[in-house]
């Protein structure tokens, strides 16, 4: 178990700077999960805290140690793959065994490991099975087997669930979970499932185009997101994001459709001339108000549980959440006003938050 | 397919230490023989081998201009489209055939494949000895229908023999390749042929042998350079050349002149210019058929 | 098969009967002759049905060869032919395989030029380049040896890109896990690439066995002494000239035998030989 730790981590090919500048502290025990669209870096940063890339810049230390020149084999950490690597010619025990063999522990304990963990993810009955006979939830389960009996300082997972289908992605989240609480490793899960990310992580590090854009527990990014990529990129469905302009009085931002959005008291001081406002679906209410989206109903999308209704507010689609048994009709005028106190001011040009 | 691993091992010897073996016997017996072979085609010798004079590309120019030369180019070229040809035609006609019935493929298809496994030479003995002007079961029934066969001294009917021999053998391989492709062709695009309206005959032409074309031009280089190297066995066997050069192919003029004449300059200048024929098709082979297999 | 036409299909069927006819038709031939007498043979036509002397022209060449042109047992040359082919097979696997690891695992200087000498291999056969090969072999004193046979065909070019091929389609995952876990590349290549090879190594086995087995310019070149005459190269030798005095009986016998080993090993190892072929050909 150990505190890893990335200060100021860079990373370029040739001219190419495709990580810049990352700073994370890791605390031991913690679970933190690095999310963000295909190409932001994540599974490059993952990979050099693994020490399967170079580090270009900066520093990476795992339990006080600075590790940048050190083989992934003396890092002390395992890692389980997207798409598991499982030695297709060896047995399940012979795959979970291999490292351990190598490092030379004696039969006896490479046994009891490789049981112990066999145990933990029900994998007692495929021991002698070959990766091929096995399901893809099975595979993965024998990846994390691997990962776990080496006892490392920290599990590294590469995207370990996008191979999966839905169903079996939902159930091996929640064998995750699971598996964090009685193990308490430190854990680097790196995903682009939001989803998993609020699910699974202590913490969560958003990542875009190479660079973080927030750190924070789940709850706190989804509710102050610090930039318009964040507030876009966490909650399904996205939040509604409405370009507007700082009216002349500098008390409401005003964007299409005639919304007129009052700003706090604190903002206006701050606030430029293009303010972006951002609602999410599921805090917008029927009402009225000068700050109410209202619109034609497009198309509604019944999920049971919630509806999801769509409409175009002054150019920007928007969505809003309602009950489930509540469904208009395509053509309907509806109008949605948002709730006090969860409506999100970005500055348009920089995306950043406002207050 | 990737052409560079993302993954690599660092050793500063390690990789020396695995290419030494191949590197060695490369070296040893491919690159000093063959410029061996191009420094002797510079060379004359004289009958004893005592006076070596260098003479440059004079050897080259006596080889273009020596009519025995010349005429084994002309066989060379005429041999190896006959059966490359043949080759081709005959083992496409079997593939289809085998790649139309159901029952029983696997058993025709092991039929037909094992003269893969018959050396040039022992091909060549088959044959000769069903053509054995004398004893041969072939030979026997020609005479009996009136044609008169002596391919010891009639040089076309020599040709036509060493040019079955050759076909025989190689007819398997170029079926079995042939085979593969025929069933490598997604049969979506045979089913719409025919809902189109197309029948047996024009589905063939228009939508099968097109997307075959990769796999006949590849054969098609694969079938001549066997006809001009592999084949020596088969001329070796029935007619080493014979009657009087008629089936005297440059491969085994090589051989004949260095060993049997000891020309070794002649030998080492013929020996380069097969270099260069084969370089070429090579080269032929890799730029337009590794292009075109890529759909 | 898109519509029925039963007609078409007996005319394929009967295609490919006569293909398979004219194939084995040669091979017949000679099975008959090699179970006949010698005097048989000379009496034209020579019957198409088995003789009753296959014991004894079998026994007879396999100990003591023909009485006419070469006399070498054939025994003997299926066993010059067994070590050629066997270790011309295992040679160009082991160091081709290990050249491919090098190629495409490594990163090291002149990585580049190593791999274009190789791929220059292929584009030369022997046959090509025989009389210095010839001179090199004698001047390292290997001529009628088994050395002499075998080591200068074992550099292939072909065996090497197979490999090649097949090591760049391994997962990279795999090459990181065995490194996380602690392999090095010795290990890796021991545990991990090797064992996933196994099928590409019997398919490039019976092509290489059979291409060893049926080398005949070459063996024919180094070989002068009858006890290092392998099988392909003793038929030819006892082919004693006109076609008369030829013994052909026992030819056939010989060419028989020299055939079954290949034949068998394409046969009994079907599917790997297909394989082979289709792979070394990309």
């Amino acid at each position: 178990m150990a505190k890893i730790r990335l200060k100021g981590v860079k990373k370029s090919y040739a001219k190419l700077q495709v990580v810049h500048g990352v700073d994370v502290d890791i605390a031991d025990g913690e679970f933190i999960v690095i999310v963000g669209p295909s190409g932001c870096g994540k599974s490059t940063l993952l990979r050099m805290i693994a020490g399967l890339e170079t580090v270009t810049a900066g520093e990476i230390e795992i339990a006080g140690r600075r590790v940048n020149e050190v083989e992934p084999k003396d890092r002390n950490i395992a890692m389980v793959f997207q798409n598991y690597a499982l030695y297709p010619h060896m047995s399940v025990f012979d795959n979970m065994a291999y490292g351990l063999r190598i490092r030379g522990l004696a039969r006896g304990e490479i046994e009891e490991r490789v049981q112990r963990a066999a145990r933990i993810l029900e994998l007692g009955e495929f021991l002698k099975r070959k990766p091929r006979q096995l399901s893809g939830g099975q595979r993965q389960r024998v990846a994390m087997g691997r990962a776990i009996v080496r006892e490392p300082a920290a599990f590294l997972f590469d995207e370990p669930l996008s191979n999966l289908d839905a169903k079996l992605r939902v159930q091996m989240r929640l064998e995750l979970q699971k598996l964090h609480r009685e193990l308490r490793t430190t854990s680097i899960f790196v995903t682009h499932d939001q989803v998993e990310a609020m699910t699974l992580a202590d913490r969560m590090v958003v990542m875009n185009a190479g660079a973080v854009e927030q750190t924070g527990a789940p709850l706190q990014v989804y509710d102050r997101p610090a930039s318009l990529f964040v507030a876009g990129f966490i909650g399904s469905p996205s939040m509604n994001l409405l370009p507007g302009r700082l009216s002349a009085s500098r008390e409401t931002v005003d964007a299409g459709g005639g919304v007129r959005v009052p700003l706090p008291v604190e903002l206006r001081a701050v606030a430029r001339e293009d303010v972006t406002v951002g609602i999410r679906p599921e805090h917008l209410a029927a009402g009225d108000g000068p700050a109410a989206l209202r619109f034609t109903v497009e198309t509604v999308e019944a999920l049971g549980a919630d509806s999801l209704v769509h409409g175009m507010v002054g150019g920007a689609s928007v969505v809003a959440r309602v009950e489930g048994h509540v469904t208009p009709r395509p053509g309907e005028a509806l109008s949605f006003a948002p709730l006090p106190g969860k409506i999100h001011f970005f500055d348009s040009e920089t995306g950043r938050r406002l207050g | 397919m990737a052409t560079e691993k993302r993954v690599v091992f660092k050793s500063a010897w390690l990789p020396y230490a695995l290419l030494a073996p191949q590197i060695a016997i490369t070296v040893i017996f491919f690159f000093w023989p063959a410029a061996q072979a191009v420094y002797y085609s510079f060379l004359l010798q004289d009958a004893f081998g005592l006076n070596t004079q260098f003479v440059w590309l004079r050897n080259f120019t006596a080889l273009l201009s020596d009519s025995y030369y010349l005429a084994s180019f002309r066989t060379t070229a005429f041999f190896s489209a006959i059966v490359a040809a043949a080759g081709i035609v005959v083992s496409l006609a079997l593939a289809v055939m085998a790649d139309r019935v159901v029952r029983g493929a696997l058993v025709y298809k092991t039929l037909l494949i094992w003269p893969y496994a018959v050396a040039p030479a022992i091909a060549g003995v088959f044959w000769a000895f069903l053509f054995a002007p004398s004893v041969g079961i072939v030979s026997y029934a020609l005479r009996r229908a009136g044609y008169d066969w002596n391919w010891v001294l009639n040089g076309d009917q020599a040709m036509f023999l060493v040019v079955t021999a050759a076909v025989w053998k190689q007819v398997s391989y170029n079926f079995l390749f042939f085979l593969a492709g025929l069933q490598s062709i997604p049969k979506s695009l045979i089913e719409a042929a025919a809902i189109d309206g197309a029948g047996p005959a024009r589905r063939f032409w228009t939508i099968v042998f097109p997307l075959l074309s990769p796999t006949t031009f590849f054969l098609l280089v694969v079938n001549i350079v066997y006809a001009f190297f592999d084949t020596f066995g088969v001329i070796d066997a029935i007619t080493q050349g014979g009657p009087a050069q008629s089936t005297q192919i440059l491969v085994y003029k090589v051989y004949y002149d260095g060993v049997k004449a000891a020309d070794l300059g002649g030998s080492s200048a013929q020996s380069v210019i097969l270099m260069f024929i084969v370089i070429s098709l090579t080269v032929v082979q890799f730029r337009f058929v590794e292009r075109k297999v890529q759909y | 098969m898109v519509e029925n036409r039963p007609l078409l299909t007996i005319f394929s069927h009967a295609m490919l009967i006569a293909g398979v006819a004219v194939i084995a038709f040669p091979l017949y031939v000679t099975f008959i002759a090699s179970t006949l007498t010698y005097e048989q043979i000379l009496q034209v036509p020579m019957p198409l049905t088995p003789g009753d002397q296959f014991w004894s022209n079998y026994g007879q060449v396999l100990a003591s060869g023909s009485t006419r042109g070469s006399a070498a047992p054939v025994g003997r040359m299926m066993l010059n032919s067994l070590f050629m082919a066997l270790a011309i097979a295992v040679g160009k696997i082991a160091i081709s395989i290990i050249s491919a690891f090098a190629i495409v695992y490594f990163r090291f200087p002149a990585r580049n030029f190593f791999f274009w000498m190789i791929f220059v291999t292929l584009m030369l056969p022997v046959e090509v380049r025989i009389i210095p090969t010839f001179k090199v072999v004698s001047d390292l004193g290997m001529l009628d040896s088994y050395a002499g046979l075998t080591l200068p065909l074992i550099a292939s070019a072909t065996a090497t890109f197979l490999f090649r091929q097949f090591f760049l389609t391994i997962p990279d995952e795999l090459a990181e896990a065995a490194r996380i876990d602690g392999a090095g590349p010795l290990r890796f290549f021991r545990d991990v690439a090797l064992p996933l090879s196994k099928t590409n190594m019997a398919a490039l086995f019976v092509i290489l066995f059979i291409y060893g087995w049926n080398q005949y310019l070459w063996p024919l070149l180094i070989t002068t002494q009858e006890s290092m005459y392998t099988a392909v190269i003793g038929i030819k030798r006892m082919i004693a000239g006109g076609d008369a005095a030829t013994e052909w009986n026992l030819v056939m016998a010989t060419a028989m035998l020299a055939l079954l080993p290949p034949a068998a090993v394409v046969v009994l190892m079907q599917k790997w030989f297909v394989k082979g072929l289709v792979e070394t050909e990309k």
